[in-house]
């Protein structure tokens, strides 16, 4: 064998195992991202019911109620747009009212979100910077001082 | 006063990192002999002064200096004293003081320890070494100083996270950032490699301890970061795919590659560029690590600063180094000779694969990283790449290289017979496949590729017994002489022997875990009881908790199998002050065949609580594949061949084999 033929085949094989990666990742980002939007964003976007998204707000003031065994549901706002969100499952430690929040799951056709999970960053210093984005765009959040809703 | 004396020692060490920069490599190129040593006396003198700037910082922590703004910031003194010094490095400055620590370590341990080192050749890596310091030097004294005061000192610190304060995550960033750090001395060798224009056998083999010691710490490092999310966080996984989890993952994917193409440039002397080329991306992933983490573009526990000057700051470290070095290597890399031939069907063959595979799966984890941000800077849609994209992009890559990896070892160097590995693997494939089909036929639900991964695992745990068994003559020759032949391998391959299984056990442990992970969330009022797995959990109700600095509530749970109890155990919501941070403390109880989980949530109404009951499968099989990997990199740190110190360069190859 010679050093032309083991380059080549070190080659064929480095190319074959690129495309082969090329493919796969192609194919999974197409399947597999999922969109951040806001209350308003999805609202303005008329997200169809069941599309895979996540939600990032804040947790309206005085809106969550438990439904019953381990469902609740509270209200995520961005302060233009409120939506209704419904989770069945257990909510991280960091989850209260007027704090950050993102939930993923998909808008219902009764207009009610249905979370699978969510969201409550670690440090309750900051809130997930998705949202502190969102938020400031829309000037409700300033930097430092938190949400002032 | 030593506040003071910690940063005045920190710009001497910025002094002596710039001459350790400047004059070695000076004195390599006029071939001064005094400039050159220099280098060493300037590596010790830097860790010299760096270790009295941390003890600095790790005195106003143990003291509760608070008019250290640092300190103010995060810590207390109510905290108990692991954490104050945990605290240390909990926090954005004082992380990266612990960086700049770890490398002064790793410069100076060149200095002491490379005495048999060529000298032009460890003046130019003790210069590289240099140069990175002064850059971290840098960004520490002007973007990230840890020693700034306050005018108006508080009376009480603001307190680390609570999640941070715990046993494994204390000590998850020094042996992550050793790993990360031990790279960049791989990282000189490449370059000053570069600079002398010769790569031969004995550069792979000074460069291989270092690569395993980084890779041994990364892999632990990870490790324990990984348990602590698993539970610490109470969320129920083990790893998640999240950017910062990425950041130490990439580069351990390149130091594993690395830590295999080098032993092809020491046996062979074939892939050299190729692995200067590993050495350098290594080192390039690490500090696009430390910029993901960080520089604030990403939010999680990790990302302490949100300042975007420190972003770009280390943007811009790692584009003169990235850049510096990939410049250097396209000029200087083509007039390195290349080393010997090889059939592809061959050790060397086999390593290359095993090169492709693990760089495909790491550019495939780096563009599910990246993608979100740099999406996000071109378009300003926001997206997430969660769990599936790398499930779909780097568990098919995965495959090949298990299915690969017991024919590595046992390939014979130059060309090897297909026919022979079938005579010596046929018995590990039976035994996989009856393990796959044990597994298919247990277990009637679940997808049918979780079988197949399981006898992956499973051949890679026989297939690294089996290895062991043919270089001992198992069946062959009496029992004494394989002990004797054990006791005779050398480290390394007890190394391999077991870094190759614990990876069998760790790709068990996983696919078996998410698989076959039962999972219950209900409501729970004292004496309801809960069937699970074969498990029967009963809450006894809960309690009051106070602690040190933290508030809180235990609920108490009984676990039984069948009529026999296993265990009582504690779920815990801890409040901790200042602030009423709330945490998680898993109510766990740990066996070889699984895990049960227990993790309190809110009071649905009085006297109800919501409760997460997970019955994980195999999960201790991580740690413990993970730890096995851990060790079999330590074993082979301590070969004889590889111990610093031993390998000398050959002058002149004084015997050689007839041809």
């Amino acid at each position: 064998m010679t050093r032309k033929q083991t380059r080549l085949t070190i080659i064929l094989a480095a190319l074959a195992a690129a495309s082969v990666a090329v493919g796969l990742i192609l194919f999974a980002i197409r399947d597999t991202i999922v969109f951040f939007y806001t209350p308003s964003e999805i609202a303005e976007k008329s997200i169809k019911p069941g599309t895979r998204v996540r939600l990032g707000g804040l947790v309206e003031k005085g809106s969550i109620s438990k439904l019953g065994g381990t469902k609740t549901q509270f209200v995520v706002t961005d302060t233009e747009v409120t939506l209704k969100v419904v989770f069945d499952g257990q909510l991280p430690d960091l989850f209260r009212e007027g704090q950050g929040v993102v939930a993923e799951g998909s808008p219902g056709a009764d207009g009610i979100f249905v979370a699978d999970s969510v969201l409550a960053k670690h440090d309750e210093k900051y809130m997930p910077k998705d949202v502190a984005d969102k938020l400031k765009e829309k000037g409700v959040w300033q930097e430092g001082k938190g949400a002032t809703p | 006063m030593i506040v003071e004396l910690g940063h005045f020692a920190l710009v001497l060490a910025l002094a002596v990192a710039i001459w350790q920069t400047v004059v070695p490599l000076y004195g390599a190129h006029r071939n001064v002999q005094s400039w050159m040593a220099s280098g060493t006396t300037a590596a010790l003198l830097q860790l010299a002064l760096v270790a009295m700037a941390f003890a600095a910082l790790l005195n106003a922590y143990l003291t509760s200096d608070f008019s250290v703004m640092n300190v103010a910031n995060n810590s207390h003194s109510l905290k108990p004293l692991i954490y104050k010094i945990s605290g240390v490095w909990g926090n954005h400055e004082g992380s990266m003081l612990l960086w700049l620590l770890i490398l002064a370590l790793f410069g100076a341990s060149v200095a002491a320890f490379g005495g048999h080192l060529p000298q032009s050749l460890k003046a130019r890596v003790l210069s590289v070494q240099g140069s990175i310091s002064v850059a971290f030097l840098l960004f520490v004294l002007l973007a990230s100083n840890p020693f700034l005061r306050l005018a108006d000192p508080p009376v009480e610190g603001a307190g680390l996270n609570p999640i941070l304060q715990d046993p494994a995550l204390a000590f998850h960033p020094p042996f992550l950032y050793a790993g990360y750090v031990g790279l960049s001395i791989s990282f000189s060798f490449a370059v000053a490699a570069l600079l002398e224009g010769k790569v031969d056998a004995a550069w792979a083999r000074w460069v291989r301890p270092w690569t395993l010691l980084s890779w041994s710490m990364l892999t632990i490092g990870i490790t324990m970061g990984s348990w602590w999310a698993y539970y610490e966080l109470g969320w129920g996984g083990f790893w998640f795919w999240d950017p910062v989890e990425n950041a130490s993952f990439m580069p351990w994917l390149v130091a594993t590659a690395l830590l295999h193409s080098a032993i092809v440039v020491e046996k062979r002397g074939a892939l050299k560029i190729w692995t200067i080329l590993l050495a350098i991306l290594a080192f390039s992933l690490s500090l696009l690590g430390t910029f993901i983490v960080r520089s604030g573009i990403l939010t999680s526990v990790h990302a302490f600063a949100v300042d975007p000057a420190r972003g770009l700051f280390i943007l811009i470290i790692l584009g003169v180094f990235v850049g510096g070095s990939l410049t250097l290597f396209a000029v200087r890399a083509p007039g390195l000779k290349t080393g010997a031939l090889f059939a592809p069907v061959s050790r060397e063959g086999g390593l290359v694969m095993n090169n492709i595979l693990l760089c495909s799966a790491c550019a495939a984890v780096l563009i599910g990283t990246l993608y979100p941000l740099a999406l996000e800077s071109v378009t300003g849609e926001k997206i997430s790449v969660g769990p599936p994209f790398f499930n779909y992009t780097f568990g098919p890559m995965m495959l090949p290289l298990l299915l690969l990896m017991p024919l590595g070892p046992i390939l014979t160097w130059k060309r090897a017979e297909p026919k022979g590995l079938v005579q010596k693997l046929w018995l590990v494939a039976i035994l996989a496949c009856a393990v796959g089909l044990a597994v298919m036929v247990a277990t009637q639900r679940g997808p049918w590729l979780a079988p197949f991964g399981i006898a992956l695992g499973a051949w890679a745990v026989f297939g690294s017994i089996r290895e062991m068994a043919l270089r001992t003559g198992v069946g062959n020759v009496s029992w004494s002489t394989v002990w004797a032949r054990f006791k005779g391998l050398p480290r390394s391959s007890y190394g391999t022997t077991l870094a190759h299984g614990g990876m069998g056990l760790l790709i068990m442990g996983v696919i078996i875990l998410s698989v076959w992970k039962e999972e219950r969330i209900l409501t729970m009022k004292q004496d309801d009881r809960l069937e699970i797995a074969g498990y029967t959990i009963t809450y006894l109700g809960e309690q009051a908790l106070k602690g040190a600095n933290f508030d809180g509530l235990s609920g108490k749970f009984r676990v039984e199998q069948g009529d026999r109890e296993i265990a009582n155990v504690l779920s815990e919501k801890r409040f901790f002050r200042p602030g009423n941070t709330p945490t998680t403390e898993v109510g766990l109880v740990q066996g070889m065949m699984g895990d049960v989980y227990i993790v309190m949530g809110d009071e649905s109404s009085p006297g109800l609580r919501s409760v997460r009951i997970t019955y994980n499968p195999m999960a201790s099989w991580i740690w413990l594949g993970a730890a096995i990997m851990f060790f079999g990199g330590l074993l082979s740190l301590t070969d004889r061949r590889l111990r610093i110190g031993v390998p000398k360069r050959a002058a002149v190859p004084v015997l050689q084999a007839a041809e």
